[in-house]
């Protein structure tokens, strides 16, 4: 990866919505540069998407969110990848990670209540075939998302004026 | 009744020689203002990154609270020498040519004390840091200022340090990346720097605090260039690269006899640097790269939109290739440095300082620090653009 490729990317990653003239203002580059690499970015699909993180509880959203680990039982030939895919297609499945270690899979979920993921677990993922245990978290609070921390303390003040 | 007491009798004259500094009107003045965009922080936005952080608290927590070795705690000195071997295939012998100090102001007082006699005289290529003439002074030494010029985006020359020198001249005192322009060298205008410096058999004290904030090419050690090693006191901190202002760390390198004599002054008057700063500052050395990548990288992004904002404004400015300050001229507004800084503050609320605080040559240049986020950038952009169509 050049190191002007680099530079957008991290640019972006940091604020989905700048916009092509300040990253060139940024970066030295021209608009149409910055455009063209962007376009080229999206298209090979290192730019997956632009989304925006919320916080739904300060907008009186109160979702419950859920960490559950499952074991699996493989099936032949097929491995990881299906049980995967029938996870990550309900909509209440928010990731799906495979692990090393005691569990094998841990997915998130979300939903309106803790009956409601409750109960979404209970019938629809424990009852998977593949599946042969599951361990279910709650979330209590999210300190940080995506390497954003959600209630930063203000930081100190430097001096206004220092040699 | 005894009779009263007149202090300012007492003081010696030796300080009634030095001016008080121009920073501090500045600093009054914003500090009364209100909604106020400072570009006039010589200091990083961030906060020293966590893990250097993490370090300390850790090493607190288990008692690490001690004096340490007059010279700074060994490890710290074999990483800071390991650096340097590193970076610039330099190499100083942890045992008896580096001395930890707090801050590179400290490590510059011990440097101009260790090798001044009175009367001595001392370049100093300006504009510069405030420390170095004060200092100069306090040792009872001659500072003999010598100005880098605009024309040449103040790069100082060989033949301009050349054209200063007497039979009294001790040392030349550079900094490049340079505060406060963000000039930098080019090796052979080092080289051609480092023959001069031979010839007349002085000493360098090069201050390389900005080195890591070289956006431009690769800042080349000025103790690395042949011959220079034991002609140099390379002074050089963790403030700049790993945001550590207020830990107050840095070190001196050069020949066992000068650091020596250095050690000796800090021995009596300091005993050591703080060993909390010193546990982070082997940390910073160790496992800091990533960090100083990132900072450097935004530094460098925030560097091209205020150089391009400033020039778009009509403030000419030339591109600086390191440290965290644009330096425009503003020549072609009649004004003074100190009459647009002053206005642009009562009217706009924005900092910058004086060009000419710096030294002559910074007359009709302000310094405008970058090390603030961008959208105070923008904003003060903004606010100098509509104080300059005013005038």
């Amino acid at each position: 990866m050049d190191e002007q490729t680099r530079n957008i990317l991290e640019i972006l990653e940091e604020d989905a919505r700048i916009v092509p003239e300040e990253i060139a203002a940024l970066t030295g580059m021209t608009v149409e540069e910055v455009s063209r690499k962007i376009e080229y970015l999206e298209k090979a699909k290192i730019i997956r998407k632009y989304k925006t993180i919320v916080d739904w509880e300060l907008a009186g959203e109160n979702y419950v969110y859920a960490i559950i680990e499952l074991k699996v039982q493989l099936e032949r030939k097929l491995g990881y990848q299906a049980i995967a895919e029938r996870l990550y297609k309900f909509p209440e499945v928010r990731s799906v990670r495979l692990l090393s270690g005691e569990h094998d899979i841990s997915i998130t979920v979300r939903g309106n209540s803790m009956k409601q993921v409750a109960f979404f677990v209970a019938e629809k993922i424990a009852t998977l075939d593949q599946v042969q245990s599951t361990a279910t978290h709650f979330v209590l609070k999210t300190y940080k998302e995506n390497g954003l921390i959600l209630d930063e303390p203000d930081q100190v003040k430097r001096l206004a004026v220092s040699p | 009744m005894r009779t009263q007491c007149n202090p300012s009798r007492f003081v010696s004259n030796r300080m009634q020689k030095v001016p008080p500094s121009g920073i501090r009107k500045f600093f009054d003045m914003a500090s009364d203002s209100e909604d106020v965009i400072s570009l006039g922080v010589g200091e990083p936005d961030y906060v020293t990154p966590w893990h250097i952080r993490e370090a300390c608290i850790h090493s607190i927590e288990h008692g690490e609270t001690s004096y340490t070795s007059n010279y700074g705690l060994m490890e710290l000195r074999e990483e800071i020498s390991r650096t340097y071997t590193k970076r610039h295939n330099v190499y100083y012998d942890p045992t008896n040519e580096i001395l930890v100090t707090t801050g590179v102001s400290e490590a510059l007082d011990l440097a101009i004390r260790a090798i001044v006699n009175p009367g001595d005289e001392i370049i100093v290529v300006q504009p510069s840091y405030v420390a170095y003439v004060p200092s100069i002074i306090f040792a009872g030494g001659v500072p003999v200022t010598i100005g880098a010029k605009g024309e040449n985006d103040f790069r100082i020359t060989a033949e301009e340090i050349e054209a200063a020198i007497t039979d009294k001249t001790k040392a030349v005192i550079i900094n490049y990346p340079n505060n406060p322009t963000g000039a930098t060298m080019d090796r052979d205008e080092l080289e051609a720097i480092a023959d001069v410096i031979v010839e007349h058999d002085i000493m360098m004290i090069s201050d390389d605090v900005y080195e890591r904030l070289t956006y431009k090419g690769k800042h080349t050690c000025f103790s690395a260039l042949e011959g220079m090693r034991d002609r140099t006191i390379m002074l050089n901190g963790f403030s700049k690269a790993y945001a550590m202002t207020g830990f107050r760390m840095a070190y001196a390198m050069a020949a066992p006899e000068i650091i020596n004599s250095m050690m000796l002054i800090h021995q009596y008057s300091m005993l050591c640097a703080p060993i909390t700063a010193q546990v982070g500052a082997i940390e910073a050395l160790r496992n800091g790269e990533e960090e100083v990548g990132k900072m450097v990288r935004e530094y460098d992004r925030r560097r091209k939109l205020i150089v391009g904002g400033l020039n778009d404004i009509g403030l000419d400015c030339f591109n600086p290739g390191g440290a965290f300050y644009a330096f425009p001229s503003i020549k072609s507004t009649g004004l003074t440095s100190d009459e647009f800084a002053e206005r642009l503050l009562n009217e706009q609320n924005v900092v910058t300082i004086p060009g000419d605080i710096f030294g002559e040559t910074g007359a009709g240049f302000l310094r405008c620090a970058y090390a603030a986020s961008r959208e105070d950038i923008k904003e003060a952009i903004d606010r100098i653009g509509t104080f300059v169509d005013g005038l």
